[in-house]
């Protein structure tokens, strides 16, 4: 119990740690697997086959990939400023309400013109959607993490008002909006093989993945190379010691709460732009949430952060076939084990940090 | 005297909708006067929920499943502490966990139990609680205007319900006027304080934790068991964090929150009624709007703009002995 605090060589607390926690977490899920009377390894061998195995499955994998490292990225960001960002679910529905509006209105210019706009209004709205909630922390002192839950409940309020009686065009039934015309459309990357010459089987992978990568790029150089990262890391390290050397928490904390929310909001460029092509209820599924796993995972480097996004790829697009397989496994596993490696890799991150100091000491001392 | 009926009827349903609410509510507000931020509430719930429903079901006894409900709830709530207090993880990060985790294993469970896509089939006769008419319901009810009162909205509700409603004072007296309640609000304002009077702050704070699963245990027992007669996946459905908008509005004090759930309780009861009701000079009010309004409410709550929320000192600080 009582922890003098404890030091582990830097490779260890950089790979190793979170390299075992993660393992804790996958047999801990085992487990799970075995005692509803099926075989995990069968399982982890369907879930593979079926995320990695074949052209199509790679696709999904990877559009699910997209919408993580959107997710992570957000969480990741507000992390460095100390900050815990739980409203991704709710960014990412006003990154949509922006998208959709400016597809809408737009829709019948050139792509070109079209998409940009449309992608910048859903950053834009995310944005200011988590700008708020910083700026009530900053000036106001309210917790970000409760604010930014009653904004994910007043957001979803907010989309299903829009569908309903705003954007459904008369006459249909289902709450969503008419279909975007062709500006508004992210090409999909079959499509962009095809007129390639190269075939490759549907998917709803479309080019936001390239602008997910671009994004993870964009924060590490953001986070760890520029004037402003610097300042959001001081703040997250020491919001005192910031103070005293000239930065304004108040600012860093809106500052980042914006990038955060302007990040998740992007989620809605994969689903709405670029596989809906309109706006509909619960399109963010819970992926703002899978989010914060994927940071924890990632341990806010954007590197890491697109490992454990594809990661959760796998499971998301594995996790379907295998229930396909497998029906006693349904999606909700991955939800389960979603919930493992937050216990593991977040909640109970340091629990073998004493153990595993204590191993390498013995070694290195032998 | 028939829109006094009718009036009664909304405070009728609201008093049920305020139930887990409230029970919620009292939970997180033990947890939080000790100083551990819970956001599991919800998770809990969910598993209390699973638990009786599963319970109550194969034993046909509603007692039985809010038994079995307490005790997940309770196991959860330990999952919690040991996270929290004794490894000093992040309190929200641990609440997230506990939240994915059971809205995944409950529906996995139910999908592979029961095999109705997660749901668990109904329940019937004593497997569910039943309403309980207390004395002289009818005889009183003839009394005008408190006669009503009495028969519709105090009497015909399930036992979680006065359950719910008697930890309000026992909370009360608990935590103004026991030894223990003031150690628990000490260690939520200044851990080394108390540490310094000798007295074990991860003791106290475990059992503040257990308190807390306890009330999860019964408000998620009454939403599966009593309010409606079978387990849904994800049926809690964010009461666990109304309970944490309602718990700021009270201002971490259990007759505020009785106050504060029965408000939501009632803007959830208006916002069923409303639904596509015009009002005179407002219009059609969106049903949404309302259904926001806890949230909206609890926002300008805290940013100051109407009265001050302050919650307890410590809260959400792991407590290290060694500086």
């Amino acid at each position: 119990m009582s922890t003098a605090p404890v030091s582990l060589p830097r490779w260890a607390d950089v790979v190793l740690l979170p390299a075992l926690n993660v393992g804790l977490a996958f047999l801990a899920s085992g487990l799970v697997v075995l005692a509803i009377g099926e075989s995990p390894f069968e399982a982890t061998a369907l879930l593979l086959r079926g995320a990695l195995g074949h052209a199509e499955g790679l696709g999904f994998t990877l559009y699910y990939t997209t919408n993580f490292i959107f997710t992570g990225l957000a969480v990741a960001v507000a992390f460095h400023a100390g900050l815990f960002n739980i409203g991704g679910e709710g960014q990412a529905m006003l990154g949509g309400i922006g998208a959709a509006i400016a597809a809408l209105a737009l829709g019948a210019l050139p792509g070109i013109i079209a998409l940009p706009m449309a992608i910048l209004a859903a950053a834009l709205f995310g944005a200011a959607w988590a700008a708020i909630p910083g700026w009530l922390q900053a000036k106001r002192g309210s917790h970000v993490v409760i604010t930014t839950i009653m904004f994910n409940f007043i957001a979803s309020a907010l989309l299903v008002y829009l569908l309903v009686d705003v954007f459904r065009p008369t006459g249909m039934m289902e709450p969503s909006s008419r279909v975007f015309a062709a500006g508004g459309k992210l090409p999909f990357l079959h499509d962009i093989a095809a007129s390639l010459g190269i075939k490759l089987p549907k998917s709803p992978l479309n080019l936001s993945f390239v602008l997910a990568l671009v994004s993870a790029l964009a924060v590490w150089v953001l986070i760890y190379r520029s004037r402003l990262g610097y300042a959001i890391r001081t703040v997250g390290a020491n919001p005192t010691a910031a103070r005293y050397a000239g930065i304004s928490p108040e600012r860093i904390t809106i500052l980042a709460m914006a990038i955060s929310g302007a990040l998740a909001g992007m989620m809605a460029v994969n689903e709405i732009l670029g596989v809906q092509h309109r706006l509909l209820l619960a399109f963010t599924a819970g992926y703002g949430f899978v989010g914060i796993a994927v940071a924890l995972m990632g341990r806010g480097h954007p590197l890491g952060i697109i490992f454990a996004a594809l990661l959760f790829g796998v499971l998301y697009q594995g996790g379907t076939e295998l229930a396909f397989d497998k029906p006693n496994i349904s999606r909700d596993m991955i939800v389960v084990i979603q919930g493992l490696v937050i216990l593991f890799a977040g909640a109970l991150e340091f629990m073998l940090k004493p153990s595993l100091a204590r191993l390498l000491a013995r070694k290195g001392g032998a | 005297m028939e829109s006094y009926l009718l009036a009664l009827g909304i405070l009728d349903s609201s008093t049920r909708l305020a139930v887990p609410l409230l029970c919620a509510c009292l939970a997180g507000l033990y947890s939080e006067r000790a100083g551990v931020v819970d956001i599991g509430l919800e998770g809990k719930m969910l598993g209390a929920a699973f638990a009786s429903a599963t319970t109550a079901l194969a034993t046909g006894s509603a007692m039985l499943g809010l038994m079995a409900g307490i005790l997940v709830s309770l196991v959860l709530a330990l999952v919690h502490g040991f996270a929290c207090i004794t490894q000093r993880g992040n309190q929200i990060v641990t609440g997230i966990a506990i939240n994915v985790l059971v809205a995944g294993l409950t529906a996995l469970l139910g999908h592979v139990w029961y095999n109705q896509g997660g749901r668990t089939p109904s329940l019937e006769g004593d497997a569910r609680f039943n309403e309980i008419t207390l004395p002289l319901a009818d005889t009183l009810g003839a009394i005008p205007i408190l006669g009503p009162f009495y028969a519709e909205v105090i009497s015909g509700h399930a036992l979680p319900v006065y359950l719910a409603f008697l930890a309000v004072p026992l909370t009360w007296y608990l935590l103004y006027r026991t030894r223990w309640g003031l150690r628990i609000r000490a260690v939520g304002e200044n851990p080394a304080a108390v540490d310094t009077a000798g007295i074990s702050v991860p003791r106290l704070r475990y059992s503040a934790v257990l308190a807390c699963g306890l009330l999860c245990g019964i408000g998620g027992t009454y939403m599966a068991v009593a309010q409606a007669a079978s387990f849904l996946p994800h049926m809690t459905a964010g009461k666990g964090f109304i309970a944490l908008a309602a718990l700021i509005f009270a201002k971490w004090r259990p007759v505020g929150a009785l106050w504060a759930c029965l408000l939501f309780g009632l803007l959830d009861a208006t916002a069923i009624r409303l639904q596509g009701v015009t009002l005179p000079g407002i219009g059609e009010v969106p049903v949404q709007a309302i259904q926001a309004l806890p949230y909206l409410l609890t926002v300008i709550l805290l940013a100051g703009f109407v009265g001050r929320a302050i919650p307890p000192k410590a809260s959400g600080i792991p407590y290290v002995k060694e500086r």
